[in-house]
């Protein structure tokens, strides 16, 4: 290995099995207050749906917990550990004033059913927040229900549908670019439309001819991602929103990529009929290592109709409550209303922006990205020369020759102590490399980046197996994931 | 770094956006706050939300106490601010612990396999019972009306276009499924039977018996856990084909209605129709123990329209949550936790019963009851607001006809003095209701 891997060193790293291995009876970390009321039977209550016994449960202390999960958390890679350049994901600085604000009482503890006058506090929140994305966005109303990006999705796809029945028809298809996430198809599906695919230019964008070639009286909608899974602006979206107009569809615009637009362009002046966020992505919401997420559907006012119930609403009396009378709303898309818990930290976090710091993180996630591809251009091939918003794309072309793709390029990066970019996606690009730093990256983490990739580039030239054998450095080697599946162990049994 | 770029100006970065698109205006969103404004804000917010109210809620939402180190450990930032355990190499931390959650959800509800989560108990059994559909390549769903009514409300917005007919079976006068009505709803193109268990009014369900129908007639039973806790004393549905759970009640706070964590388990003959992610055990290069994300070719990213489901983000730092309350609590907690749970549900219904008419005595219950009183149930809990005490749920909206009833709920939580002042508060002006006759009679799911 190379001396001068500048950011990633050995520490300590400890073993630590599995929690069921530490169990042992009348080890307890929990303690319940004295009963004060009496005392049951339980048998005499529960009869023979009396449970006798927990199984494998564990028996456990409080130090052995603590210790358990801080081992396990030392065993992953986190923003708050460097840069986490993956594409179209925006692991951006999850500020902790939103875990505070989060977690004071009357927000935490709120139950969804309390009376209204005893919940005007959340109410304020979902309406502030709600006419915070309204403006954004550039819509007319939002619901903020769906509790991640893909359940937006399906929201918003539903709104489409009863949109088109009410107009008498639901229609058949959705047009889908090749470049999209695999979300867009798979929500399609489910709310029974058929999926066509669009082929994207050699631009890389929307290639308007065949989309005008492809329209019909049959397609409902075209989901777009706008920057596209390329980081590239859709310059000529304004001919694709009257394509979809002139024969009476709908614009959806898949708002994954969200950071390269706030206050700079709203998609609701574009033409855009429809559109999801991900709270987690373009408004700090931490990740969490998959979720939660939040997914609200900002709309235009044809659909507000058909918006999920319940929608908050001023009341005569000056108060807020909510409306659950609509008669053609697509229903409810989950119990309550929504992922709460996000809006409050999304909330806390356009606060702590306001109108110039939304503009200026735009401005910075936008710079960040035009830097990375300067600092890499002419190492990594660069598939298309289209100007870069918040993301950046290249190829393992070179790097291929030397039989080193992709994800040996990602699974090396590591051992310089930054989180892989995205590999293989988007699917338009053979081999691809999909960087997307954020504004929250400094210029000196991103030149950290740029040598850690440099050097990669040097080491596949002049020592491929070992960038292969890669990672080098970790707790665990590459692990077997074809065993994995053949046959999956998918929990722990005592006989192991 | 605009040198660096070749860039004259930030806003030479903006070109290609057509000019006609550029907003040239500030947002209207509130002004820049510093961090001690903001929380003052949110504080304010705080305060007008209900702090400090003992609550006699649940309904699919309960007030269980959180250990303080559930916290301490998801805050690190490790677990926070990661992504999705893509890179298994440097994501064994979630890996493994999401490896522990799917066996304790295994070991707890009887089932074979789990996954890492779904959105909600909800969403969870909305898509439990698409899969009972892909499995039995039946189309319609028989469920019960004592589902919670906002669980009833998204299967139908989710049936809605999947070509899914839905059939609402009734509850007798014990609240438990009418096994009647069961029989005659179920055809030849029922792929599931979805019932909740311990049910919307806290009943538990004859699990076996429905079981038996269901499967007689080549259907699957689905059963729905809102009230994990339950779990620690009530029997599992170990007869069920697909468990749809919510883990909310394991250390999730409240949080005015989310995030919560919705969970699948089912049987590992089933495990390819599952939706969600599975974390799976494998090994290194140098046959080192460790985990993956597994069975993917389920999922959207690698099937896209074909997926079992659209689902991509979860609910993980939730999942932890619950984990770690499953830790903690464990074999005997979890038991001893269910237990006052149960003990206070149990003498709180005797004390109402006293002075009104507590509803569906003729099967167990765990730690919810139905209270039928002769004043209008808002009223009642009007005068406990007074007390800073929110009552139990009015059921008007939901089952008109059970007239002025209401849904309680005690847990551990609940202390002697808020049950006595609750009781109180039912005696008082309260007219006899013993005189109110149930019928419950069959309603359609109103959407």
């Amino acid at each position: 290995m190379k001396p001068m891997i500048r950011k990633a060193t050995q520490h300590v790293n400890q073993n630590e099995g599995l929690i069921f291995e530490k169990s042992s009876p009348g080890k307890a970390a929990w303690k319940l207050p004295p009963l004060d009321v009496p005392e049951i039977d339980t048998a005499k209550l529960l009869g023979t749906s009396e449970r006798k016994d927990l199984g494998h449960m564990p028996e456990v202390s409080e130090i052995e917990i603590i210790r358990h999960f801080t081992r396990l958390s030392t065993w992953n890679y986190a923003i708050d550990l460097g840069m986490y350049p993956l594409g179209s994901c925006t692991m951006k600085y999850n500020p902790r004033v939103n875990e505070v604000v989060s977690r004071l009482e009357g927000l935490a503890n709120g139950h969804p059913y309390q009376p209204e006058k005893i919940s005007q506090g959340a109410l304020h929140i979902l309406k502030t927040l709600s006419e915070c994305l309204i403006d954004i966005t550039g819509m007319d109303a939002i619901t903020l229900q769906p509790a991640a990006g893909a359940h937006g999705e399906l929201t918003g796809l539903l709104m489409v549908r009863a949109y088109h029945e009410s107009k008498g028809a639901p229609r058949k298809k959705i047009l889908i670019p090749d470049s999209a996430h695999g979300t867009n198809p798979a929500t399609a599906a489910m709310v029974g439309y058929a999926v066509e695919n669009l082929k994207s230019n050699a631009r890389g964008m929307v290639d308007v001819a065949a989309l005008a070639s492809q329209m019909n009286e049959d397609v409902a909608a075209l989901m777009l991602t706008n920057p596209n899974t390329l980081g590239v602006f859709e310059q000529e979206i304004h001919k694709i929103a009257d394509i979809m107009h002139a024969k009476g569809g709908l614009l959806y615009m898949d708002g994954a990529n969200m950071n390269a637009l706030v206050g700079k362009v709203r998609p609701g002046d574009f033409g855009v009929d429809l559109m999801h966020l991900n709270l987690h992505k373009t408004f700090s919401t931490p990740h969490g290592g998959g979720g939660p997420g939040s997914g609200p559907v900002a709309i235009k006012k044809m659909l507000e109709p058909f918006l999920p119930t319940p929608v908050v609403i001023t009341k005569p009396d000056g108060t807020l409550g909510f409306e659950y009378d609509r008669p053609q709303s697509v229903g409810r898309v989950r119990a309550f209303y929504g992922n709460f818990g996000m809006f409050v930290r999304a909330l806390a976090y356009t606060l702590a922006n306001g109108p110039d710091g939304l503009r200026q993180t735009t401005e910075d996630a936008v710079l960040n990205a035009n830097y990375i591809r300067k600092g890499l251009e002419g190492i990594y091939d660069l598939p298309y020369s289209t100007p870069t918003m918040h993301e950046v794309v290249f190829s393992d072309k070179v790097q291929a020759k030397k039989g080193v793709k992709t994800m040996d390029i990602a699974k090396r990066l590591i051992d310089y102590g930054f989180h892989p970019y995205t590999t293989a996606f988007p699917l338009i690009v053979p081999g691809a490399l999909m960087i997307e730093p954020t504004e929250s990256e400094s210029v000196e983490e991103m030149d950290l980046f740029i040598e850690a990739m440099k050097s990669i580039a040097e080491e596949v030239e002049e020592d491929p197996q070992m960038v292969l054998a890669a990672p080098h450095t970790t707790r665990v080697s590459r692990l077997d994931e074809t065993a994995a599946a053949r046959k999956p162990v998918l929990r722990w049994k005592p006989t192991q | 770094m605009l040198k660096a770029i070749g860039a004259g100006s930030i806003d030479d970065l903006f070109a290609p956006i057509p000019a006609e698109y550029r907003l040239n205006r500030d947002l209207k969103v509130p002004r820049q706050m510093a961090e001690s404004e903001i929380v003052d804000w949110f504080r304010e917010r705080s305060r007008e939300n209900g702090e400090a109210y003992a609550t006699f809620l649940g309904a699919g939402a309960y007030y269980h106490y959180r250990p303080v180190i559930i916290d301490s450990l998801i805050s690190r930032g490790e677990f926070l601010t990661a992504y999705t355990p893509y890179q298994a190499e440097i994501s064994q931390g979630t890996l493994q612990s999401i490896f522990e959650f799917q066996t304790m959800i295994c070991e707890l509800t009887g089932m074979e396999v789990a996954n890492a989560s779904m959105y909600d108990g909800s969403t969870a059994a909305a898509e439990a019972a698409m899969m009972a559909c892909r499995v039995t390549g039946r189309n319609s769903v028989a469920v019960a009306r004592s589902v919670h009514p906002e669980y009833r409300e998204v299967l139908a917005t989710y049936a809605h276009h999947q070509g899914m007919p839905l059939v609402t079976v009734p509850f007798t006068e014990n609240a438990r499924l009418d096994l009647k009505q069961l029989e005659r709803s179920i055809t030849a193109d029922t792929a599931c039977v979805l019932i909740q268990s311990p049910n919307f009014f806290g009943t538990i369900e004859d699990v076996a018996a429905v079981a038996d129908i269901a499967h007689k007639r080549g259907a699957l039973l689905v059963v729905s856990i809102a009230e994990a806790v339950s779990l620690g004393i009530v029997e599992p549905p170990r007869q069920a084909d697909i468990i749809a759970m919510e883990a909310q009640s394991f250390g999730v706070p409240l949080g005015f209605g989310g995030p919560y964590c919705g969970v699948i388990a089912t049987r590992e003959q089933y495990v390819r129709q599952m939706p969600g992610r599975l974390v799976g055990q494998t090994t290194d290069r140098n046959g080192k123990r460790g985990f993956v994300l597994t069975l993917a070719t389920r999922e959207q990213h690698i099937r896209r329209e074909k997926a079992t489901s659209n689902i991509c983000t979860n609910q993980a730092l939730i999942a932890l949550m619950a984990n770690i309350f499953m830790t903690i609590y464990g074999k005997v907690g979890l038991r001893e936790l269910a237990k006052q749970n149960l003990a206070k549900a149990a003498y709180t219904s005797q004390e109402f019963d006293k002075h009104a008419k507590v509803l569906f005595s003729g099967a167990p219950r765990f730690n919810e009851f139905v209270v039928q009183t002769g004043e209008d149930p808002y009223a009642i809990n009007n005068r406990l607001l007074e007390h800073k005490i929110v009552g139990g749920l009015p059921l008007k909206k939901f089952y008109p006809e059970l007239g002025n009833a209401a849904l309680w709920c005690c847990t551990e939580m609940t202390t002697r003095a808020a049950i006595d002042t609750a009781v109180e508060a039912v005696a008082k002006n309260g007219r006899s209701a013993r005189s109110i006759k149930e019928q419950p009679d069959v309603q359609e799911v109103v959407r």
